[in-house]
């Protein structure tokens, strides 16, 4: 192995900080997720259109705004020292929160897709057997929309570890807190380590063609009635 | 082609001639660090000799790669000393060209104002809680900064360094208020020789190497007569007093 | 929305065994405004074409749909008073809902499809015995399987099987068998006979076909682009001359039966009805089963005598009521009666002038052939 120790400590925390964001996602997501699925408001346009915001701009650009906006002077870093919590940027939390912005378009729509493929019938099966919208959720929806589940993890997992502009523009680039894979094989190739580099953006390479494998190979359960 | 067009066509083509004719481009790659001057430097020579620059901006270590893949630079102004050479050796350039364009200088600097003093105390009093530099590994800045922390025994800080992945980001970080101070290159915080804001400490030369930038005439502008002249007109008086305004040093 | 669970005193609920709704509908395009009183018990069909607001009908009832302007009282519960600010959500209301398709849970096991409404219906409110309900509907061993090893009849019986077990005070059912093929309609029609017959559970069965109307259903109402036309009986209904119904090829009489006598030298089963009796071939039922038959309207012939030479076994006596127009410019309807039970004869225009037919004449009805609503 031609592993240094950093490139490990990158590893784990990179594991750590997509597993974490992942975790968090679902949490934050669903409930978007779901929102957008049924709703017929007009801000449903709007709404979409900020989540999906992180597909189309480059993460530099997200990872600048992030950078202003949890500093000292930002409107998020005010709150958060009133708070007496410090300033995020150059924190694992920091990326923590970076991330779950970068990666929530890749969790939301595979989320609501899957939502918007149940349709209403279900829901109405489930109301005529007595059931209130709560507990027609958690048994109804979420057991139905299983495959968006996954899916929706899977590709948040694997987005977040693939992260780089973000990181580099709010990490710091401190190993064990924010030095993450990609910042590490950047690193490398910035220093013309090439070995280094290969070792780690091949197993990238491996780890994303895995995790699309997997992916696809599971695309065969579909929601719906029968 | 309808008449509007085949006149477009032959306006076109005249202007093209008269400036083949009258005046030449040269195409210059030029480090982030110093696209600025270099800009105020272009305007200058472009007035005096009818010459006309086109400049495109990059970190140095990508446009080494884009030259060594054949990108149609002549004129390279890097970051560095290290590349050139490089690039000499590797016989990319005329030989002789490269001579050391302008000296980076290390500052200090906080936007704060009065946050820095004029002797770098604050380092030893150690109350800060990020301290920005480039990364060490590949920015000639970020090496004299490190450069700078283990001559003066500031062990004590080494944890709250956070690291850009090049000058501009350690700038911007500390501009961003997201750490309080920070070493960038003075070229960033000053201008018409002066600092632009905040406080700062110019780091004296004897804590650090020389950051030394050179600039080469590459294979692709050997026959260029305006590349020869823009070499020229950087090392004359003129260039000399812009790079100087921009807090750099010039070799003596 | 306001949910409000309490009778309002001064608010005046129906008869406690009848079924009162009023709806108003308005979406772009389709209006829906019915005004329904309907009896308490056994099964009313709502019948009528496709988009004439069967469906929306239901879906009100049930409160999938909010009309803009609604009442509802289902046997003195009050589900539904716009004025009133009464809407109570579809899950608090005790109902059944079949869909057109079974919309069985994927992802849950027959038994947890069953079990899914039941559980969420307190243990004192099941009056639905688990049992009982296996057997009614033939599916106890279909319980392990998950829904996508069912076949559709059995899926549908499923379905029902689920809606029943919440115990509903009404049961609603959208074309529960449009979905299936002849050979599964007649597969779960006997089930559904036998809900009729067994349980006093209230039925709103929508449907478009004919048949299944007159063998399943007591009352019927009918709807055409969101009004109701009519609405009674089934018999009075079906024999109405005034109605849609009557210009089809289907036109013709639901009759109300039982079998009066078998005749085993020529194999014949002899059923009576009030006005008269009808002999059809040999039915395997015991003598006083009850048994619906249709007539009809092409079926019948018209003679002012007794014919003697002619092989039609049904000769029956019957007075002219009425005459009109029928589907086609050379056919007209002749609305007869035999006491009190109505019959339709669809016959030519020319034959109908030649016989000189004027309501109020005695004439012999030659029926051609009886339609059994069981095969």
């Amino acid at each position: 192995m031609h592993l240094s120790e950093l490139d490990v400590a990158a590893i784990w925390l990179t594991l750590e900080l997509a597993t974490l964001t992942t975790a968090l996602l679902l949490c934050i997501g669903t409930p978007i997720a779901w929102w957008l699925a049924r709703t017929r408001s007009f801000l449903k346009g709007p709404i979409g259109a900020v989540v999906a915001l992180p597909l189309v701009l480059p993460p530099t650009v997200l990872g600048f705004y992030l950078l202003v906006f949890m500093g000292p002077n930002g409107p998020a870093g005010q709150l958060t020292q009133a708070l007496g919590l410090g300033t995020l940027p150059f924190t694992f939390t920091g990326l923590v929160i970076g991330s779950v912005f970068y990666s929530m378009p890749f969790v939301v729509q595979p989320l609501q897709n899957a939502f918007e493929a149940i349709g209403d019938r279900p829901l109405e099966v489930a109301a005529t057997l007595r059931a209130n919208a709560w507990d027609c959720f958690f048994t109804i929806v979420l057991p139905l929309a299983r495959p968006g589940i996954i899916t929706a993890s899977i590709l948040g997992f694997a987005h977040t570890v693939g992260e780089f502009g973000i990181v580099l523009m709010i990490g710091g680039n401190i190993p064990g807190r924010t030095r993450t894979i990609s910042v590490q094989i950047f690193n490398h190739v910035e220093a013309m380590e090439f070995t280094q580099a290969h070792w780690l953006a091949g197993g990238m390479v491996f780890f994303s063609f895995f995790v699309l494998l997997a992916l696809y190979s599971s695309r065969r359960l579909k929601p719906g009635l029968s | 082609m309808s008449r509007p067009l085949s006149r477009l066509f032959i306006a076109l083509s005249a202007s093209f001639i008269a400036c083949a004719t009258h005046a030449e481009d040269v195409q210059v790659a030029v480090a982030a660090n110093f696209t600025a001057p270099l800009q105020e430097i272009a305007a200058s020579f472009e007035k005096d000799t009818g010459n006309k620059v086109i400049a495109s901006a990059g970190p140095t270590g990508g446009i080494y790669t884009q030259i060594k893949n054949g990108a149609p630079f002549q004129v390279f102004f890097s970051a560095d000393d290290t590349t050139p050479a490089k690039l000499e050796k590797e016989g990319d350039i005329v030989p002789g060209s490269r001579f050391t364009y302008a000296i980076g200088k290390l500052v200090l600097w906080s936007p704060k104002e009065g946050y820095v003093d004029s002797k770098g105390a604050v380092l030893k009093k150690n109350a800060f809680e990020h301290i920005s530099i480039a990364n060490p590994k590949t920015a000639p800045y970020g090496l004299a900064a490190t450069q700078v922390i283990d001559k003066l025994k500031l062990n004590a800080i080494k944890p709250k360094i956070v690291e850009g992945s090049n000058i501009t980001q350690a700038y911007q970080f500390v501009a961003s208020g997201n750490a309080e101070l920070g070493f960038v290159a003075l070229s960033q915080v000053y201008k018409d020789g002066k600092l632009t804001g905040g406080s700062s400490w110019i780091v004296p030369q004897d804590l650090y190497d020389p950051i030394l930038q050179d600039a080469v005439i590459l294979n692709k502008g050997k026959d260029s007569k305006a590349a020869k002249e823009l070499i020229e007109y950087i090392k004359g008086p003129k260039a000399a007093a812009i790079i100087k305004s921009y807090g750099y040093d010039l070799k003596k | 929305m306001s949910i409000v669970t309490e009778t309002i005193t001064n608010t005046i609920t129906g008869p406690a065994d009848s079924i009162r709704a009023r709806f108003q509908v308005n979406y772009s395009g389709f209006e829906l405004n019915v005004d329904l009183n309907l009896p308490g018990r056994g099964i009313t069909a709502l019948f009528g074409h496709s988009g004439s607001g069967k469906t929306t009908c239901l879906r009100c009832i049930a409160g999938l749909e909010q009309a803009t302007d609604g009442y509802l009282d289902i046997n003195g519960e009050l589900w539904q008073d716009t004025a009133a600010g009464i809407f109570i959500p579809t899950h608090k209301r005790a109902l059944g809902y079949v869909f057109q398709e079974a919309s069985l849970f994927p992802h849950l096991s027959v038994k947890r499809n069953l079990e899914y409404g039941m559980r969420r219906v307190a243990t004192n409110v099941r009056k639905v015995p688990w049992d009982r309900v296996m057997k009614l509907l033939g599916i106890s061993h279909l319980l392990d399987r998950m829904p996508n090893r069912l076949s559709g009849g059995e899926r549908q019986r499923v379905g029902i099987a689920r809606a029943l077990l919440t115990s509903p005070r009404l049961l609603l059912m959208d074309e529960p068998l449009a979905a299936l093929d002849l050979k599964r309609k007649n597969e779960i029609l006997p089930y559904l006979e036998r809900l009729h017959d067994e349980l006093d559970i209230p039925i709103l069965y929508i449907s478009h076909s004919p048949d299944e109307v007159a063998r399943l259903a007591d009352h019927i109402v009918l709807l055409d682009q969101g009004k109701v036309i009519a609405e009674g009986g089934l018999q009075e209904t079906m024999a109405r001359l005034d109605l849609p119904m009557a210009f089809t090829e289907n036109a013709g009489v639901v009759i109300a039966a039982r079998i009066a006598e078998h005749d085993d030298v020529y194999h014949l089963t002899r059923l009576e009805f009030s006005g008269g009796s009808v002999l059809v071939a040999r039915r395997p039922e015991p003598i006083g089963q009850p048994l619906r038959f249709r007539i009809h309207a092409r079926d019948i012939s018209l003679a002012t005598s007794r014919a003697e030479d002619t092989s039609i076994a049904n000769l029956v006596p019957a007075t002219t009521k009425e005459i009109v127009e029928a589907d086609t410019p050379a056919h007209v309807l002749v609305k007869l009666e035999l006491g009190n039970t109505p019959l339709i004869a669809r016959i030519t225009r020319r034959s109908c002038d030649q016989l000189k037919i004027v309501p109020g004449m005695q004439l012999w009805a030659q029926v051609k052939a009886v339609a059994l609503l069981d095969q």
